[in-house]
């Protein structure tokens, strides 16, 4: 593992780097109109990305190694149902969470 | 989600509000990369320099990754770095709300654009187009004020305590929970359970792809196909609405 100077230019480099990704669009369009097909293509973007990156962690979890986990896939169902029907947030996650800790308890 | 469009409460408080919940996991996580970091041989200063300065859960629970496996420091920092990939999408999504603020701000928003201060923000906005622009922003640092802070807090507290995490929490399933408890509310329409339809289907067939780009094809894909399925539904609704 790399450290002192070296370790340090790396936190430092990937800090920036991930700066100019979040700033690229903000910062340099800033206020200049941009044509309706892009601004109806950034209107999925969140809902076209969270979903992509939750997918393979609920179907592979890391914990077991990637191995399919039935207390695991039964939380995400609940914590997306719950969001789902009472865009309710923080109900979701608690309820998302003890069906994990309610599931491992009853497997284990 | 807060649906009160006339209350005395400030859009930063209602931003304050709708951000509280992710406490609950963010705290946990960041505590956990503390512990992870140290374990890995980080100094403190060089554990909270990756909070502090990269500020992105999953791309520094990867650097530390790689770096322990001796990865060659390009490969690990480009890995990290297409981690992030998906948030010059944030900053484009954000651009049409947030773009004719001051530079200085879009900067500061810029640096705190996280998974949940950008879904809860675009939410907020689809859901009040009226609010204006420091609105907006306002409401955007609300949602930070409860969530950052604690990142960089709780990480100094888990490279402080270390081993004295209990053991066997399953906290890798922190981060997927956070995610689905917002996708819930985001799904709409037809056209945005469209999108997350084939984001889901082409992120897991793609899963084999290096350096995350799997992510980044299923997020491109996903945008379009919500794009196109609301320009065929809004047709119809066209042609029904002539008839």
């Amino acid at each position: 593992m790399i450290e002192g100077p070296a370790l340090w230019l790396f936190i430092a480099v990937l800090g920036a780097g991930t700066f100019g990704l979040r700033f690229v669009f903000l910062g340099l369009i800033g206020d200049r109109p941009m044509p309706e097909w892009v601004l109806r293509h950034l209107r999925y973007t969140a809902v076209a990305v969270l979903p992509g990156l939750a997918a393979p962690l609920v179907v592979w979890p890391t914990a077991t190694g990637g191995t399919f986990d039935a207390p695991r896939m039964a939380a995400a169902l609940v914590t997306l149902g719950l969001g789902y029907w009472t865009h309710n947030v923080i109900l979701a996650i608690s309820a998302g969470a003890l069906t994990l800790f309610g599931g491992l308890a009853i497997l284990s | 989600m807060t649906t009160a469009t006339k209350t005395t409460n400030s859009p930063f408080w209602q931003g304050v509000r709708d951000g509280a919940p992710f406490i609950l996991v963010i705290a946990p996580f960041s505590m956990l990369f503390g512990v992870v970091g140290t374990e890995a041989g980080l100094h403190l200063a060089e554990t909270m320099a990756f909070s502090v300065l990269v500020i992105a859960g999953a791309a520094q629970f990867a650097a530390v990754q790689l770096l322990t496996d001796n990865v060659p420091t390009l490969i690990a920092l480009i890995s990290a770095l297409a981690v992030n990939l998906r948030m010059a999408m944030y900053s484009a999504s954000l651009t049409p709300w947030l773009g004719p603020a001051p530079l200085w701000q879009r900067a500061l928003a810029a640096y705190f654009t996280v998974d949940q201060s950008y879904a809860c923000a675009v939410v907020k906005y689809e859901q009040e187009p009226h609010l204006s622009v420091p609105e907006r922003m306002a409401y955007f640092f609300g949602v930070v004020t409860p969530i950052c802070p604690l990142w960089y807090v709780f990480t100094l507290v888990g490279a402080l305590v270390g081993d004295a995490m209990p053991a066997g929490l399953p906290l890798d399933f922190a981060l997927p929970i956070t995610f689905l408890a917002m996708i819930g509310p985001m799904l709409r329409t037809p056209a945005h359970v469209a999108a997350a339809l084939v984001s889901v289907a082409l992120a897991l067939g793609l899963a084999w792809l290096p350096w995350n780009l799997g992510l980044l094809v299923a997020g491109l894909a996903g945008m379009m196909a919500g794009a196109q399925v609301e320009l065929v539904l809004a047709r119809r609704a066209d042609r029904s609405g002539r008839a």
